[in-house]
């Protein structure tokens, strides 16, 4: 018995769809970016993992890539928090089916 | 990645990671739900150990663990008791059924493609990393701080009070 690179490929599909069902599904906004942050991590650990085991010119290349997308992930988390905040401080509420003034 | 140790450690991260995102996305309180995601971080963390990534793992820990989800348990507290559950629209059953659909596509096409994989690990990937952030990857360094800079005067500034 071992673990191959399919092990961590299924493995990070199985959290990226996680992460998307709550994306797609939670009322919360904060819940939302919960989801999007699994995501992320999904997508972390695919790079990773490819990393270690497809042989490339460029070794490391992969590792470097989670590094940028760590780094745009928490910009992006603090950016999104803030408009959560700005959105409950507007409308005194964070429930997706009440933020509706773009609806027809 | 044949040896006892690194399959055990696998399924290890695997049960912990896998719980603990599903129950990040079942539990009705989100102060739980951020709890559980913090445990799905530090598994991530343990995987990017197991594939020889030890300085992700260490940025993974202090920035995902520690920075991201202070910052959400921040967000809740500065939210009211009412707005702390973790619901469903009703929008439930076709999300279930896209994530599910998407996730049998990508191991589908995961275990049928021949990957051309290589055995062995990397020794030190710190220095290597530090070393490829500043010559071949410079550009994109300078612009990710520009990020983080603009990203914090943008954060301050949405939610300063006049």
């Amino acid at each position: 018995m071992s673990v191959n690179l399919e092990h961590f490929l299924v493995l990070s599909a199985i959290l990226f769809a996680i992460g998307l069902f709550m994306v797609l599904s939670k009322r919360n906004v904060v819940s939302i970016l919960i989801g999007i942050e699994l995501l992320f991590n999904a997508v972390n650990v695919t790079f990773a993992a490819f990393a270690r085991f497809v042989d490339s010119e460029t070794a490391l290349a992969g590792q470097v890539f989670v590094i940028f997308v760590i780094t745009v992930a928490a910009a992006e988390a603090a950016i999104a928090l803030a408009l959560a905040m700005l959105i409950y401080r507007n409308r005194g509420t964070i429930d997706i089916d009440e933020i509706n003034l773009l609806k027809w | 990645m044949d040896d006892t140790g690194s399959v055990v450690a696998f399924w290890a991260l695997a049960v912990l990671t896998v719980g603990s995102a599903l129950g990040a996305a079942a539990v009705r309180d989100l102060v739980r739900s951020v709890v559980c995601l913090v445990a799905t971080f530090v598994g991530v963390a343990g995987f990017f150990v197991l594939l020889s990534a030890d300085f992700l793992a260490v940025a993974q820990v202090l920035i995902y663990a520690g920075a991201i989800s202070v910052l959400m348990v921040f967000a809740i507290m500065l939210t009211p008791r009412a707005e702390r559950n973790n619901a469903e629209t009703f929008f439930r059953w076709p999300a279930l059924a896209i994530a599910l659909s998407l996730l049998g596509t990508i191991a589908a096409v995961a275990l049928t493609t021949d990957w051309a994989t290589t055995g062995q690990g990397f020794e030190e990937t710190a220095s290597v990393i530090g070393n490829a952030l500043l010559s071949t990857y410079v550009l994109p360094f300078e612009i990710a701080s520009v990020l983080l800079l603009a990203a914090m005067v943008g954060a301050i500034l949405l939610v300063q009070e006049d």
